[in-house]
């Protein structure tokens, strides 16, 4: 209901971020986007059957690592997943991939969410210690409202690469109950980059089934199921030397709701959450493989949150105490020329238990009408153990005096402050925060990296990266003008990055050598965004977005994935049945690489997208319609992103229609 | 095992009598009692010292009949941990105070020579057992073959007995036996790991030298250099090996072997006297891919 008010205030004064941005909200550095087939604010998409990546890359403080068609990896302020923390409605999941081929984005589907929240920085601590910051995906969910049944057909086709996208969604809802279910099918074939050139290996297909249901047993107290299996089959990495056969996911949750009838205590929310992952490699359909290997891995996730928000005076206040316990195994098994032969077998994730508990606080101070100050704090408990005997024997070999378990405490503390008046906005805040290192960090036996074509070996006797942030952004807005630039910068020490041990060698045929995840004494990362929309004219808007990162590590070298200087800039149209737009993007030559972390110089590259909407009442039943082309000019181009420079899709013609009934 | 069961039952039906909180402290004292008692049992059996070996032969002579054992049950090529007892044939007990010495023989179309062995020595003076080795640099085949000829003495009379024994070909490469660039015939042979896993194993090797044909002694002071491999997977090696040294003059030699996944694995050796000259093998490189005395294991 709230995100229907503002919605139709920010159609009523046609001025804020929220209408101009296509969908995106700014409050301080959190931003939010809104996703989705179901979510009442879907008619401002302009590409509605989108996946969840493209949707995120909308965000200025987002950026997605293709490793091909599928499941691109989000990263915050230019970090990857391991600085990160990605939840969905507050639950974490872990993926089951040691080459981080199965983001948690890539279980979800556009018809599961509605929105997803982005914090940068100390920001984003909320569910889970984070040094770059934190996405929430929310889920999409009924409303206790007399509707009664309410069906939608979606489907979808994009030329490129023949992808096929068909999904439907049945909901109902009573004052009482309600109950969402949907499912939506992806498949496609190899893409084609600019000129034409086919990329072998990037089909892949897609199953997404949800439900979520929730029943009212008194007016304060909800009880609410969630759902979610996803199931990926026939996945083409182009970039990497392997696909997957098999990416499975079941992400559960039960979630009571109790609104206190109580000045100080607004909502009280715990959830219990279980997900069960699985994750199949597979190179036998690829030619020339020097070796046959099969590469399972398996992550269980069980966690629990119970968090309470209110106000007490001008304070808005959130508690939030949370735990999860993780199992994350994953073996590699090669197999040799010789049948005979017995076969070549390893844990590369030894069955790592991961044990958090953790308090985060978080107070909202409305210093008065226009300014408030923000605190938040986070101390976790962090665990992890070693299970299997074999993988610890395993990793003896290179630390002999290993124990199975370690523990870790974690802090995060961050303050912000932010005023806004008379069109003006300012803000900015410091910020501390500590991370565990990652399984793989920790623990990892044997990792290939394609990237830079190193095998990678875990530490476990990493210390905890620590963060220290400082953020500004200053912001205004008149009738016609509204713009905001932000800066984040991050000195984090200890530093936790693949660094080539030359005594060892390596296991991959091929390999360059192998890299052992080690400390660095600091680096730093500076995050610089702009964003304007200028309002041309009653339904024309013009906007542009502008992104620069730099990376340093100790020796004052670039670090790896940051971003060079990008630039967006579009307009629309936007009028009550049609809307339109057409977006020019692109970035600079990549100049800050370092060959050191396998990077290259990444050439500039400008690529132009159209879109058209409109959509139509026929009688009770709407229908919305998007078609588009993107790349219209079929440039051949890769970015920072594109692992080992996969080019990235030529000339795609896209058509999204949506029926609701 | 079995009196934790039975306690756990006897508890079990305990408990589901019990009605007061004085009988739970009486049921819970029983049980302490009892589990006391039962380690006492467990201390009181003798360990029996023929666990986990297994007879592998039999020799007999009028007076006593000398059991042969092994871990494995069988001799191979190459190096065998040998335990025996003697048992007198008239009484049926074990002599605990034999002095033992054993000759392993190899009967050739030409000739007969022997092979590294080690003395024979008792393992715990209460026990019946005797041990040592021996390393068979070949195995038997249709028209060549091993006897063993052991001869003990009992309070001052000496007796002896010789059998034939079955020592066939080892699956994998174990021995190498070789002439050094020093001119001296050496044997290397791998003895431990008896069960590799993927690990950092502690590895033992033999290193003895060919005096004359009866006569193999321990070389000391050098060094057996290790390189494990896999060939079926580009040839990569391990970290983190120690290279073979002895500890001691006379011993075995003692090094770590790092195995970073199961499957097959050769491994490479190079044979260093106490200066560091390679008498024998070669380092591997791109181009030498592997020595020309080396180890295999399969697990």
């Amino acid at each position: 209901m709230k995100k229907l008010v503002v919605f139709f205030l920010s159609l009523s004064f046609g001025f804020t971020f929220s209408q101009e941005t296509d969908s995106l909200k700014i409050k301080e550095l959190k931003e939010v986007i809104v996703v989705g087939t179901k979510s009442q604010l879907h008619e401002k998409q302009s590409k509605t059957l989108a996946s969840v990546d493209e949707f995120l890359q909308k965000s200025t403080k987002v950026d997605l690592i293709k490793r091909g068609a599928y499941a691109w990896e989000p990263i915050i302020n230019g970090m990857t997943t391991e600085r990160t923390v990605i939840t969905i409605d507050g639950m974490r999941i872990f993926g089951a991939c040691t080459d981080k081929m199965d983001p948690v984005t890539s279980y979800v589907e556009v018809s599961n969410l509605s929105e997803a929240t982005i914090s940068s920085g100390q920001q984003g601590t909320c569910h889970g210690n984070t040094i770059g910051g934190a996405i929430n995906l929310k889920r999409s969910q009924g409303k206790f409202a007399n509707k009664g049944w309410d069906f939608t057909l979606n489907s979808g086709f994009e030329t490129n690469n023949k992808q096929k996208i068909i999904g439907s969604s049945i909901n109902f809802a009573d004052s009482l109950f309600y109950i969402d279910t949907d499912v939506m099918f992806r498949d496609a074939e190899n893409y084609k980059a600019g000129n034409n050139q086919e990329i072998s290996f990037s089909q892949f297909r897609k199953l997404n089934l949800s439900t979520i249901s929730g029943f009212r047993f008194s007016n304060n107290k909800i009880i609410e199921a969630s759902i979610i299996y996803d199931k990926a089959t026939d996945v083409g990495y182009p970039a990497l030397p392997m696909d997957v056969s098999l990416a499975e996911a079941l992400i559960t949750s039960l979630k009571f709701d109790y609104k206190p009838i109580s000045n100080r205590i607004d909502n009280w929310e715990t959830k219990l959450y279980y997900n069960t992952i699985t994750h199949t490699m597979d190179d036998t359909k690829r030619p020339n493989v020097p070796i046959h290997m099969d590469m399972p891995g398996w992550s269980d996730t069980y966690g629990i949150y119970s968090k309470v928000n209110g106000r007490l005076n001008k304070h808005d206040y959130m508690v939030n105490l949370n735990g999860f316990y993780n199992r994350s195994v994953a073996e590699m098994t090669m197999y040799p020329s010789d049948p005979n032969e017995n076969l070549m077998f390893m844990y590369t994730w030894p069955d790592v238990q991961t044990i958090y508990s953790g308090i985060y606080l978080e107070d909202n101070w409305l210093i008065n009408c226009h300014s408030n100050l923000k605190f938040t704090i986070s101390l976790g408990m962090h665990s992890n153990n070693v299970a299997s005997d074999f993988g610890m024997q395993s990793l003896q070999i290179f630390y002999p005096e290993l124990e199975a378990s370690k523990s870790r405490f974690l802090k995060s503390i961050s303050t912000n402050y932010s005023y806004d008046k008379n069109g003006l906005q300012f803000g900015g805040g410091f910020g501390y925060g500590e991370r565990a290192p990652s399984v793989s960090e920790g623990y990892g036996f044997y990792l290939f990296n394609s990237f830079d074509n190193f095998d990678y070996i875990g530490n476990p006797n990493l210390k905890n990266e620590q963060s220290l942030e400082a953020n500004v952004f200053l912001g205004f807005k008149n009738s016609k003008w509204q713009a905001k630039i932000t800066t984040s910068y991050f000195h984090i020490n200890n530093y936790i990055i693949g660094i080539p041990d030359l005594s060892v060698a390596p296991m991959t045929i091929g390999a360059n050598g192998i890299k052992i995840y080690t400390a660095l004494d600091h680096a730093t990362i500076w995050s610089n965004d702009l964003i304007f929309n200028y309002f041309i004219h009653d339904n024309w808007t013009w906007k542009g977005q502008f992104l620069y990162n730099i990376g340093r590590d100790n020796k004052n070298e670039g670090l790896p994935f940051m971003s060079p200087f990008n630039y967006l800039t579009s307009i629309t149209f936007n009028q009550l049945k049609w809307d339109a737009e057409i977006i020019l993007k692109g970035n600079t030559t990549q100049t800050e690489y370092n060959t050191f972390y396998g990077e290259d110089r990444t050439p500039d590259y400008a690529v132009i997208n159209c879109n058209l909407g409109y959509k139509f009442n026929f009688e009770k039943t709407k229908i919305k319609l998007n078609t588009g082309v993107e790349n219209i000019f079929d440039i051949k181009y890769t970015t920072y992103t594109d692992w080992n420079n996969i080019p990235r899709m030529g000339r795609n013609i896209f058509l999204n229609l949506m029926v609701q009934f | 095992m079995f009196c934790q069961l039975f306690l756990f039952n006897v508890l079990h039906t305990k408990f589901k009598k019990m009605k007061f909180q004085l009988k739970n402290i009486v049921a819970v004292l029983f049980m302490a009692l009892a589990l006391i008692s039962c380690s006492d049992n467990d201390d009181s059996t003798t360990v029996n010292e023929l666990d986990g070996l297994t007879k592998f032969q039999e020799m007999t002579n009028t007076t006593h009949t000398i059991e042969l054992y092994s871990h494995t049950g069988v001799l191979v090529q190459g190096y065998n941990e040998v335990k025996l007892r003697i048992k007198d044939n008239a009484t049926n007990q074990y002599i605990k105070n034999a002095t033992v010495s054993w000759m392993p023989v190899m009967h050739m179309a030409m000739m007969n020579h022997s092979c590294p062995n080690s003395e024979v020595e008792k393992i715990t003076t209460e026990g019946t057992l005797y041990e040592g080795y021996i390393m068979f640099q070949m195995a038997q085949n249709d028209t060549e073959y091993w006897d063993l000829k052991i001869d003990y003495s009992i309070d001052g009379v000496d007796y002896t007995t010789t059998s034939v024994i079955d020592v066939p070909a080892s699956a994998k490469r174990t021995v190498n036996t070789f002439t050094g660039t020093d001119g001296v015939k050496y044997l290397v042979a791998y003895v431990e790991p008896h069960h590799p896993s993927v690990a950092l194993n502690d590895m033992k090797v033999g290193v003895w030298k060919m005096q004359d044909m009866m006569t193999f002694p321990v070389v000391d002071g050098y060094t057996l250099k290790i390189d494990p491999r896999m060939p079926s997977m580009g040839n990569h090696s391990s970290p983190n090996n120690v290279h073979a040294t002895q500890t001691s003059t006379g011993e075995l030699y003692n090094g770590k072997l790092s195995l970073t996944m199961t499957g097959y694995w050769k491994i490479n050796l190079q044979l260093a006297k106490p200066d560091g000259t390679i008498v024998k093998g070669e380092e591997i490189t791109d181009t030498v891919t592997a020595s020309s005395i080396f180890f295999e294991i399969e697990f």
